[in-house]
């Protein structure tokens, strides 16, 4: 049993989050369970209210789940907790739909990115630290005079690329991207996807990818996840899902991404 | 169906405090028609909504080129005239998040007819049987109109937005960016209830959109804009099919592609 939950970098067991409101019950997360692999990126889809945020903020850590477990690099990280909590930021970095309001307005953009390397490659110092921060921004398409700049002096898109230089930093092993391209323009997301799909290649990190357009995932994910009402209702590649669909509510989001979506243009 | 063009906008600029931030765009919309404005963030394509609403705001303003409604100038229309003849009875406007728009301490159904009050001098009963008939045709629960705002799902409340514009049978609607808050399943549902809308009441509709799967679905034709300048303007087909402008291109070519 412990091999096989090795194998995998992320592993969510039979996760179950119920939120209570004026005494009704809200279940969001209903047994959920799923694995992602090395390299592998898997994309969850659902419509408002599926329970697909919750879910990433529970593998996240940011909300404590009623019952199950979440296995990262086969470690169990579900209550991890002071120091433990560090090894599971080394491994696991977040990108949020807002890129504007997951950077502290008052640091620059050199700083923020150059936080998680402070805080877990204490050994780099100050110097190496500065150099790092200047090829990842480089990386990410940014040029190293960005890091002296200020959240409000970037537009969306160039913010959402200094959030991926500083998700990346660290070479994490699992990426978690709860729409991270909604808010921006097309051409600009079309480009941050791109981005994203040449850096987990390269690093070969694990990418989970949330999104309630089904059509998206088809630029970055290979395997997809439908959830409804808090459950996993279907699972397969990304092509089955859309054109193969058997579920009613898988149905329903792979109909909304075909009609709407325009024809190729003539001579591409 | 009538298919005389009953709206123009004619070489149209915005300037805000001075500064140019829409030149020259020009478009016409026939009865019934549905116009898609697509461009990205700053290209100007809610200021050309605005300035056909005449909801510019303070230090916005018309520098240059006319809107034309039936034959009329509307900026040269008095403000009381505008507000009559314009604001809901003949243009109506929806928002992105229409649900936001209404007050939320008062039914929907209250505020919708406050703002009917002003236009007709319906009876209650008349108002809530007129209410009705558009209810079916968006899939709206006629409960919605004793819910308060804050009560409803994001499609909902985008449905409510929708009642309370075209109520009055507008000759047209103004949209801007009426499905972008909504998850894609809502996006089609709403998306297809504006059409049939168009089908039943023959209401024309300018829709400002940055989604180029909303425009193909719904649109007949289609206006390209980039800051503040218009890019490219034809039928459907023609823009998607075969895009001319290097910028249409790319636009088209950003959305996610699947092979049919």
């Amino acid at each position: 049993m412990k091999d096989k939950v090795m194998e995998h970098i992320l592993e969510v067991r039979n996760l179950k989050k119920v939120f209570v409101a004026k005494s009704e019950k809200y279940v969001a997360t209903d047994d959920v369970s799923f694995a992602v692999d090395a390299g592998e990126c898997v994309g969850i889809v659902g419509q408002s209210g599926c329970g697909k945020s919750t879910l990433a903020k529970i593998i996240a850590g940011f909300i404590a789940p009623d019952s199950g477990q979440i296995f990262l690099c086969g470690r169990d990280i579900t209550y991890a907790k002071g120091a433990a909590l560090r090894t599971v930021y080394a491994n696991m970095q977040m990108i949020f739909q807002m890129p504007e309001e997951s950077f502290d307005p008052r640091k620059t953009i050199g700083w923020s990115v150059a936080e998680p390397l402070r805080n877990l490659r204490p050994e780099l110092g100050r110097k190496q630290t500065e150099e790092r921060t200047r090829c990842l921004l480089a990386e990410v398409g940014l040029s190293p005079s960005f890091a002296d700049r200020y959240p409000h002096e970037l537009s969306g898109g160039q913010c959402q690329r200094a959030a991926i230089a500083r998700a990346v930093a660290i070479s994490p092993k699992l990426l978690i991207c709860d729409e991270a391209t909604s808010a921006l323009d097309m051409t600009v997301a079309a480009k941050t996807i791109d981005l994203l799909r040449r850096l987990c290649f390269e690093q070969q990190i694990a990418c989970l990818f949330i999104t309630h357009d089904l059509a998206l995932l088809t630029r970055i994910a290979e395997r997809v996840i439908v959830m409804h009402n808090g459950k996993i209702v279907e699972e397969g590649t990304t092509q089955q899902i859309i054109y193969g669909a058997k579920s009613p509510r898988t149905k329903e989001l792979a109909a909304a991404a075909l009609v709407m979506t325009p024809p190729v243009t003539e001579g591409t | 169906m009538n298919k005389e063009t009953f709206f123009a906008v004619q070489n149209l600029s915005v300037a805000y405090n001075g500064q140019t931030v829409v030149r020259s765009v020009s478009f016409s919309v026939r009865c019934g028609e549905i116009l898609a404005i697509v461009g990205e963030s700053g290209s100007g394509k809610s200021t050309v909504l605005k300035a056909a609403q005449g909801l510019l705001g303070s230090g916005g303003r018309v520098s240059g080129g006319r809107i034309m409604l039936y034959g009329r100038d509307i900026y040269r229309l008095s403000p009381a005239e505008r507000r009559r003849e314009i604001a809901g009875s003949t243009v109506a406007m929806i928002f992105q998040n229409a649900g936001a728009s209404f007050c939320p301490i008062r039914t929907i159904g209250e505020q919708i007819y406050e703002s009917v009050r002003e236009h007709t001098d319906w009876s209650r009963e008349e108002f809530t049987a007129q209410s009705k008939a558009v209810m079916k045709r968006i899939n709206l629960p006629e409960t919605v109109l004793n819910e308060f705002p804050f009560r409803l799902s994001g499609g909902m409340g985008q449905r409510a937005g929708i009642l309370a514009a075209v109520i009055l049978k507008p000759a047209l609607l103004l949209a801007d960016e009426p499905t972008s808050a909504l998850d894609t399943v809502t996006q089609l549902s709403v998306v297809k209830e504006l059409m049939e809308l168009r089908r039943q009441q023959n209401i024309a509709i300018v829709i400002v959109t940055h989604n180029m799967g909303v425009a193909w679905y719904m649109a007949d034709n289609i206006l390209v804009m980039r800051d503040g300048e218009p890019v490219e303007y034809g039928a459907k087909e023609q823009i998607f099919r075969r895009p001319q402008a290097q910028y249409t291109k790319e636009l088209i070519a950003a959305v996610p592609g699947l092979r049919l």
